[in-house]
C-alpha cells in the first residue's frame, strides 16, 4: 500500500496552494428524473452571472431532442462552445437580439463546435471569435438559420477564417444567415454533400460564401455585397474529398466586392483578386445564372485553373463545364486587382465582365476539353488570357474575346434537404 | 524532454513495477482482503451517467484517490502528450475475469468495464483533475473530475475548469499561467475516432516491452509478442532525429489529424504509420488555417522551419493559432526545438 500510495504521490507531494479560477460547477440534478426517450426538453439559459456555465453545461449535457433557449442580452465567453448530442436545436431571441460575445477568446479553435447529426441553430449572433465562428464537421442535416457571425473590428486579418463552416457534411442547410469581416470565408461549406445556402448576408468577408470540395450545392437568394469575391466554387488537392462538381448559383445579388484581400498570407483565398464577383477554380459542372453582378471592379466572373503543382492523382485543377447564362452586368472590369492588374495592364488596363484564364492542360500533359457553356448575349464582353498552361507567364498570353465552343450541359436537379420546409 | 520528467517516469515506471509485484501477488490465489469502499464498481463505471465523485467508483481505496485499488495498475508512456508541464500519472483497471487484448499498432483493445485514470497537476500546487476513460457497453466516453483545494474529493465538471497556476518550467521559466481542464466534450475532440471515442496513450509500442510483459504478466492482456517495436523515447534521445521528430508528432498531433480524427479535414495526418510526405505537410498548402497559417504557405518546407507553418502554430500560444488547439496554453520549446532541427535537416528537393 505504501508503494501504491507513492505513486501518485510522487507527482503530487508537495505544497497545498489555494487555487484561483473558477468553481467547479455541477451537473444539472434534473438529468437523472427525465425518461430517455421520446424526449421533448425545452432548457431555459437564464440571463444571469450563471449565463456561461448553464450554457456549457446545457450544452454538454444535452439529451437527444432537448431545445436550449438563449435569452435576449449580450453575454461575454472566454471559451469555445461545443454540442455532440443528436437532435438539439439552440435558439436564442433573434440576430442582434441574443449576442454571444467572445472578444478575448482564450481557448479552443472556434466559437461554437458541433459535431454531432440533426442539429438546429437559429436566433442568435456570434462575435469576435478567435478563430472560426461556427463550425459543424461531420454533422449532418445540420441547420444554421437566422444566425449573425460576425467581427465587429472591420476587415482585419486578425479576425476568424470562417464565419459559418459546415465540414464533412451530408445534407447542410444554411438560410437568412449574416457573416460580416471573416479573413477567409462567411459562409464556408467544406468537403460535404447535398447543400444549401440562401437569403444570407454576407459583406467584409475575403470570400463572401465558398463552396469547395463539395458535391451538389445550391447558392440562391444570397447578397454578397463588398467582399473581397463575392461567391466562390473551389476544389483542392490532398484533401481527403477531391473533386467538387455540381454547383447552382442563381438569383443572388454580388455587388461591390471591392474589398482589398486581407486574408492572411497562405491562404488559398489569399490569392483571389478584389473585385471579383463569382469565381470558378477547378471545380466540375458549375451553373451560374439569373444572378445580379454589379460594379466588381476586376471581372465578374472568373474562371481559374489551380496554379501550383501537385501530385494528388484524383485531381483535375481545371473549371470544366461551366455554364454562364443570363445574368444581368453592370459596371465593374475598370479596376483589376493584383495579379489581374498585371495581365490587364497589357490590354488596356480593363477587363470585360467574364475573364477566364485559358488553362487547358497541367503537368506536361495534353490539353483538355474544358467545355465553358458561356450563353451571355454577344453584348456581353469576354477575355480568355490563353495561358495554356501553369506556372503563369505573362509572355506566354493569348488573349482571345472568342468564346470557346461548347456542347450543352444538363443542369443538376434543385437540390432537396429533408429538414429543410422550403425545399 | 527533461530532467525533471526524465526522473518523474523513472519513479512512476519504478512504483509501477514495485506495485506489479504485490498485484501479481494478489492474482496468485492470495485472497484479497475486504476492501475498504469495496474496490472498483462496475455498476457505477457501466452507469449511463457519470457518478459524482471521483470516490464512487472504487477505483482507489480512499477518497483522495492516493491508494489505487485492487487490479489499478499504474502504467507510464515512453512518450506523453506536452500538457503545459503537468506531472501526470496513469492507471489502467481492467475487471475481474477479462483482459486486454493485445493490437500491434493502434491501442491496445481493453474489454469493456476497463477505466483509464489519468491525474494532472503540478508538484509544486497540487492535483488540478483526474479524467477517466471509461468503456462502457456502448463504448468509450470521457468524464473529467476537478478535485478541491484541500485534496480531499475530486468532483464531477462536465463544462471542466480554470486554475491559475505558477510553475518553474524544465528550462527554469518562472511561468505564469491559467491551466484549462477540458470539458467533457473536448475529451471528444482529442479521443476521436469517427464517431466514437477511443484511448490514444496505451498503445504497444508507446508503452514498451517492460510494460507489455508486466501488463500480460499479472494477466491484464492476452496475445502479445515477446518483442514489441517501440516508440524511441524523445526524454532520452534515442533513435534518429527524424524517429523522435515522428514519435513526437505521433503522440502530440496525430489524435487529431488522422483520416477519423477531429481534424481528417485538413487532411494533414501526422501519425507513426504515415508514409505520404503531402500528408505529413511536407509542401503542403494549408486548408482552413486561417491567421493559424501565419504569412506562411506551406505546412512543412523542408529545410526552413521558420518557413512552416508547424512550427509556427507549435511556438504561438495565442487561441486560434495554438496548435493543439486544446490543452496547451504555454509553447513546448523543448518539442519546439526538436521539430524544428527536424524540418530543418529534411532534405529539399
Amino acid at each position: 500500500m505504501t508503494v501504491r500510495s507513492t505513486l501518485l504521490g510522487a507527482g503530487f507531494a508537495g505544497l497545498l496552494v489555494a487555487c484561483g479560477g473558477t468553481e467547479t460547477p455541477v451537473a444539472p440534478s434534473e438529468q437523472a428524473s427525465v425518461p430517455a426517450l421520446p424526449h421533448v426538453r425545452t432548457v431555459t439559459i437564464p440571463a444571469d452571472d450563471s449565463f456561461v456555465e448553464q450554457l456549457q453545461t446545457a450544452l454538454i449535457t444535452a439529451q437527444e431532442g432537448d431545445t436550449i433557449t438563449l435569452p435576449e442580452g449580450t453575454f461575454s465567453l472566454t471559451d469555445g462552445l461545443s454540442l455532440d448530442v443528436d437532435r438539439v436545436t439552440l435558439v436564442g431571441a433573434g440576430q442582434g437580439k441574443t449576442v454571444l460575445s467572445f472578444k478575448g477568446q482564450e481557448g479552443a479553435g472556434e466559437g461554437l463546435l458541433v459535431t454531432s447529426d440533426d442539429v438546429v441553430l437559429t436566433g442568435f449572433t456570434m462575435q469576435d471569435t478567435a478563430g472560426d465562428g461556427i463550425k459543424s464537421k461531420g454533422a449532418d442535416r445540420i441547420t444554421y438559420q437566422n444566425l449573425t457571425v460576425e467581427w465587429t473590428g472591420g476587415p482585419l486579418a486578425t479576425n476568424g477564417a470562417y464565419g459559418v463552416y459546415p465540414v464533412e457534411s451530408t445534407d447542410v442547410l444554411v438560410d437568412q444567415v449574416t457573416v460580416r469581416g471573416a479573413s477567409d470565408a462567411g459562409i464556408y461549406v467544406g468537403q460535404s454533400r447535398n447543400i444549401i445556402v440562401r437569403s444570407s448576408l454576407v459583406e467584409y468577408n475575403v470570400a463572401g460564401i465558398e463552396i469547395e470540395n463539395s458535391i451538389g450545392a445550391d447558392v440562391f437568394d444570397n447578397v454578397a455585397e463588398n467582399n473581397t469575391g463575392g461567391i466562390l466554387v473551389f476544389d483542392l488537392p490532398d484533401l481527403p474529398q477531391v473533386g467538387g462538381h455540381s454547383t447552382r448559383i442563381f438569383q443572388n445579388k454580388i455587388i461591390n466586392n471591392n474589398t482589398d484581400n486581407f486574408a492572411p498570407p497562405g491562404n488559398i483565398v489569399g490569392t483571389v483578386p478584389s473585385g471579383s464577383g463569382v469565381m470558378v477554380l477547378a471545380n466540375n459542372n458549375v451553373h451560374v445564372f439569373d444572378n445580379e453582378l454589379a460594379n466588381n471592379r476586376t471581372a465578374h466572373v472568373l474562371l481559374a485553373a489551380y496554379q501550383d503543382p501537385f501530385e494528388d492523382e484524383r485531381y483535375n485543377p481545371l473549371p470544366r463545364n461551366v455554364v454562364i447564362r443570363d445574368n444581368t452586368y453592370s459596371g465593374g472590369g475598370d479596376d483589376p486587382q493584383s495579379i489581374m492588374a498585371e495581365l490587364a495592364a497589357a490590354l488596356g488596363g480593363s477587363l470585360p465582365p467574364i475573364v477566364w484564364d485559358g488553362v487547358t492542360r497541367w503537368g506536361g500533359g495534353a490539353p483538355q476539353d474544358v467545355n465553358l457553356v458561356l450563353a451571355e448575349d454577344e453584348s456581353i464582353g469576354f477575355l480568355s488570357l490563353g495561358l495554356g498552361a501553369y506556372p503563369l507567364d505573362p509572355a506566354a498570353m493569348a488573349p482571345t474575346p472568342e468564346r470557346p465552343a461548347a456542347t450543352p450541359v444538363d443542369e443538376p436537379a434543385p437540390i432537396v434537404i429533408g429538414h429543410d420546409t422550403a425545399s | 524532454m527533461t530532467r525533471q520528467a526524465k526522473s518523474c517516469a523513472r519513479s512512476v515506471r519504478g512504483c509501477v513495477l514495485a506495485f506489479a509485484i504485490g498485484f501479481a501477488v494478489s492474482l496468485g490465489g492470495c485472497s484479497v482482503p475486504a476492501q475498504e469502499g469495496g474496490g472498483p464498481d462496475l455498476a457505477v463505471i457501466l452507469a449511463q451517467s457519470p457518478a459524482p465523485k471521483l470516490a464512487d467508483y472504487g477505483l482507489f481505496l480512499d477518497a483522495a484517490a492516493t491508494e489505487p485499488a485492487a487490479r489499478v495498475l499504474g502504467y507510464d508512456l515512453i512518450n506523453p502528450l506536452f500538457s503545459d508541464h503537468a506531472t501526470k500519472t496513469r492507471l489502467v483497471f481492467v475487471p475481474e475475469g477479462a483482459r486486454a487484448q493485445y493490437v500491434e499498432t493502434d491501442v491496445l483493445s481493453l474489454p469493456v468495464g476497463s477505466v483509464l485514470i489519468k491525474s494532472f497537476g503540478y508538484a509544486q500546487t497540487s492535483r488540478i483533475e483526474t479524467r477517466l476513460l471509461i468503456h462502457k457497453a456502448s463504448g468509450w466516453v470521457g468524464y473529467p473530475y476537478v478535485w478541491n483545494d484541500d485534496q480531499t474529493e475530486a468532483h464531477y465538471a462536465p463544462i471542466g475548469a480554470k486554475r491559475d497556476v505558477e510553475i518553474t518550467s524544465p528550462l527554469g521559466e518562472v511561468l505564469s499561467f491559467q491551466y484549462a481542464v477540458p470539458n467533457q466534450n473536448q475529451c471528444k475532440t482529442c479521443h476521436q475516432a469517427g464517431d466514437d471515442i477511443t484511448p490514444i496513450g496505451p498503445k504497444a509500442r508507446n508503452l514498451g516491452s517492460d510494460q507489455i510483459a508486466l501488463w500480460s504478466g499479472v494477466g491484464l492482456l492476452s496475445g502479445a509478442p515477446q518483442d514489441i517495436a517501440e516508440m524511441p523515447s524523445i526524454a532520452v534521445s534515442q533513435g534518429t532525429l527524424d524517429a523522435r521528430a515522428r514519435a513526437y508528432l505521433d503522440i502530440n498531433c496525430a489524435h487529431c489529424h488522422k483520416s477519423d480524427g477531429a481534424a481528417s479535414n485538413s487532411g494533414l495526418w501526422l501519425g507513426w504509420e504515415e508514409e505520404s510526405a503531402v500528408k505529413l505537410g511536407i509542401g503542403k498548402h494549408p486548408t482552413a488555417a486561417g491567421r493559424g497559417a501565419g504569412a506562411l504557405s506551406r505546412v512543412i518546407e523542408p529545410g526552413q522551419p521558420g518557413q512552416s507553418i508547424l512550427s509556427f502554430r507549435m511556438a504561438s500560444a495565442e487561441a486560434g493559432v495554438a496548435m493543439p488547439e486544446l490543452g496547451r496554453r504555454i509553447v513546448d520549446k523543448e518539442g519546439l526545438d526538436l521539430i524544428n532541427q527536424w524540418i530543418g535537416e529534411l532534405p529539399n528537393d
